[in-house]
């Protein structure tokens, strides 16, 4: 069975993240770039999957030149191979174009199963899994906290707020996964040290099908409009206890509707 | 980078940007092993420290091995082969965490499967390496006896020849993880000089017992092995190693990891203390606004990064087989004063907490006391760097 698993680079969350005043896009060079979180379960599930049944794992990021780095990490994971779709036509591109160029690049690769991360840490549009499926015309099974694969069909559980549901579809299907799926693996030192032989893979956009004319900032279908850091966090309130203190609690709870 | 501003300030936790030097490869271990520490280690050393134990070290081994830090610099047999600075930067980032870790990985790596990866027959290396590598068992390197630390060539443990086989008697001391060990590579003197021997745990006549009320290295396990007529075949003797010089050659690799573990030990003392100063406020200040404080961090950040330096250094160097075993005793003496000088600095600028193990500083504070002592003492590093620059030893 072979898996494409789709790896967005974001800025590492543990670092201040910044937008470029310029042009509203994330300021790269303000903090390091690291894997997304989220397809992070992504690449370990893709490799559990592929423990299970055989096949292989080819990472798919369309991304900058840093994006590497990323790539590389991934393949020290396990993943047999990567595609970087490196343009500097794709800068500024929204979710809508991403999956586009994905679903693109997606047509020059054999696949059973694509599988990404529910969203990313940056933009938090959660929207490329959905709208990837729409493009290449294929199932999506979302949020899935569990995934089977069962010869031609694919099963998973899918995480709702007040349980899951089983959803069911035929391969090759997208699949997007959330962090109760699995614990990633750690990359192991040999692994990292045979990431750089395995095969990466770079396209431009017109190596990988894609349509200079729908992507990148000019043409994007959504536009920040405006955008503000987030207020200093302010002094906390100090709730004095003189016999009342647990009522006091209760009512601050209540009045910021956590109970 | 436009000119008129020129080069990038420095960053105040790579000062030197010494790491701008590291490949991909390189900075893909040094992270893996930061993030394992920080998720891993981190959030149980504390607790670890105070119990003077580590509670699960088998389970500890099996996720070092998983990542391929067992053995991490040799070839083959399941072990990684990594270069020597990826093996060092992986000591580094362990112990600033806590030296009492990166000794567990020092002790299986470069003292007890060196041994055998370079002593050893082809069935010894068959038998223990894959299963060292893996963590799935745990060697333990018996050197130091009661009456021989700093003088090995005085050992009283003897092996002698009892027809086909060997029958070692005697006492090792301060063996780390002696007392969770599935093979102990003893070393032992017999009328043809000193030998190396595998003594598997549970060999009749070998017992260890754990050493308490340490108050040092108290995230690792120290025991004492007692060999009382240890009858082994001929097989278990390390075919390759004779005289002292086979059990030095593996401290000097061990000796290398501790180079950079002393920058790693020093750098998370001094981030600390950084952070610290920098939010802690006293007399309306913060007290980083103070220029005694300033001195202490400034001179922090020196030593941080030239024992950085030293330790690329070195891996440069061994990487090209360039290393002399002075060179590394240069390492270990200056880079663990470095250490110590950095963390008693953090020490005092974190208070009175500093002296909590809420804070990592003190804790590093007192391994470093074993750091400066294990692996030859100040005092011998000293003399061999006189012997090495005179060409007159000093020693008796
Ligand atoms: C926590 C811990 C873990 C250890 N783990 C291991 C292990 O796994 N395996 C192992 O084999 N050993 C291990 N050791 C032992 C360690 O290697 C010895 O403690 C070390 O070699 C020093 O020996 P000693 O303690 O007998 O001190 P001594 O050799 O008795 O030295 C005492 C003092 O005298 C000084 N001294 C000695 N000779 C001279 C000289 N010629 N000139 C000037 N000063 C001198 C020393 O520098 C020191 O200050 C460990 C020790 C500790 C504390
Ligand atoms: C075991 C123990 C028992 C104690 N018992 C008592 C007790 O019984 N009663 C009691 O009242 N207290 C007690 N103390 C508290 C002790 O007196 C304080 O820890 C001490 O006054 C230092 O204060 P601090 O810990 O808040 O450190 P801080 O004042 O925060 O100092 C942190 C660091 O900043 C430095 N610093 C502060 N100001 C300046 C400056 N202007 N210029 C340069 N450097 C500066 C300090 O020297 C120190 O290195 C005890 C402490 C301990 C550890």
């Amino acid at each position: 069975m072979n898996i494409v698993v789709l790896v967005k680079q974001v800025p590492d969350t543990e670092t201040e993240r910044k937008l470029d005043p310029a042009d509203s896009t994330v300021d790269r060079a303000a903090s390091d770039g690291v894997i997304n979180e989220l397809d992070e379960y992504a690449i370990e599930e893709a490799l559990r999957l592929k423990e299970k049944h055989g096949g292989e794992v080819t990472i798919l990021t369309v991304g900058p030149e840093q994006a590497t780095d990323s790539i590389r990490k991934a393949l020290s994971m396990g993943a047999d191979k990567a595609v970087h779709v490196c343009d500097d036509a794709l800068a500024g591109s929204d979710a809508l174009q991403t999956a586009y160029a994905i679903a693109q690049t997606l047509g020059t690769l054999e696949y059973d199963l694509v599988i990404l991360g529910s969203e990313s840490t940056d933009a938090r549009t959660g929207v490329v899994g959905a709208a990837l499926a729409e493009y290449l015309g294929l199932p999506q099974l979302t949020l899935a906290n569990k995934v089977d694969v069962d010869g031609t069909s694919v099963k998973i559980q899918r995480q709702t707020d007040d349980g899951y549901q089983v959803v069911e579809a035929t391969l090759p299907a997208v699949i997007s996964v959330v962090e109760k799926i699995n614990e990633p693996r750690y990359p192991s030192f040999k692994l990292i040290m045979a990431a750089k032989k395995k095969p990466v893979t770079k396209l431009s956009i017109a190596e990988a099908g894609i349509d200079a004319d729908k992507v990148g900032l000019a043409n994007a279908t959504t536009q920040v409009v405006d955008f503000a850091p987030a207020p200093p966090r302010t002094a906390g309130t100090v709730v004095k206890d003189e016999g009342n203190g647990g009522v006091l609690i209760a009512d601050f709870l209540a009045s910021k509707k956590f109970v | 980078m436009s000119t008129s501003h020129g080069p990038a300030a420095p960053d105040p936790l790579d000062f030197l940007a010494v790491d701008s030097s590291l490949s991909a490869e390189e900075r893909a271990v040094r992270d893996t092993v930061r993030e394992f520490g920080r998720r891993e280690l981190l959030p149980h050393v504390a607790e670890w420290f105070a119990a003077g134990t580590i509670p699960d070290p088998h389970g500890l081994a099996r996720k070092f091995g998983q990542l391929g830090l067992l053995g991490m610099h040799l070839d083959g047999y399941g072990c990684p082969g990594a270069g020597a600075v990826a093996y060092g930067l992986a000591c580094r980032e362990l112990e600033a965490v806590d030296s009492g870790l990166r000794s567990f990985v020092s002790v299986q790596g470069s003292l007890a499967m060196t041994a055998i990866h370079r002593y050893g027959s082809e069935e010894q290396k068959q038998q223990w390496l894959p299963r060292m590598a893996a963590g799935e068992a745990i060697g333990c390197f018996g050197l130091t006896e009661p009456d021989s630390g700093s003088d090995p060539g005085a050992m009283r443990t003897r092996a002698r020849r009892v027809g086909a086989d060997w029958v070692l008697t005697g006492t090792k001391m301060w063996i780390t993880n002696g007392s969770v060990a599935d093979v102990a590579v003893v070393w032992a003197g017999t009328e043809e000089g000193i030998r190396g021997f595998l003594v598997p745990a549970g060999t009749p006549g070998f017992t260890a017992t754990v050493i308490e009320r340490k108050l040092s290295l108290r995230a690792s396990i120290t025991a004492a092995l007692s060999l009382d007529e240890v009858r082994l075949p001929d097989s278990a003797r390390l075919p390759l190693a004779a005289g002292l010089r086979a059990p030095l050659s593996c401290l000097t690799e061990a000796r290398y990891g501790i180079v950079w573990g002393a920058a790693g030990a020093a750098r998370a003392c001094y981030e600390a203390a950084l952070e610290y100063a920098t939010s802690r406020e006293q007399f309306g200040q913060p007290i980083a606004a103070f220029q005694l404080t300033q001195r202490k961090l400034a001179e922090m950040v020196v030593d941080v990064n030239q024992a950085s330096l030293t330790a690329l250094h070195l891996g440069r160097l061994k990487e090209a087989g360039a290393c002399h075993h002075y060179q590394v005793s240069f390492g270990k003496l200056a880079n663990v004063a470095a250490a110590q000088r950095v963390a008693a600095k953090a020490r005092s600028v974190h208070g009175a907490n500093g002296i909590t193990l809420d804070y990592p500083v003190l804790r590093h504070l007192l391994n470093l006391e074993t750091v400066a002592t294990y692996e030859g003492t100040e005092e011998i590093h000293t003399l061999s760097l006189g012997q090495a620059v005179t060409g007159i030893s000093a020693f008796r």
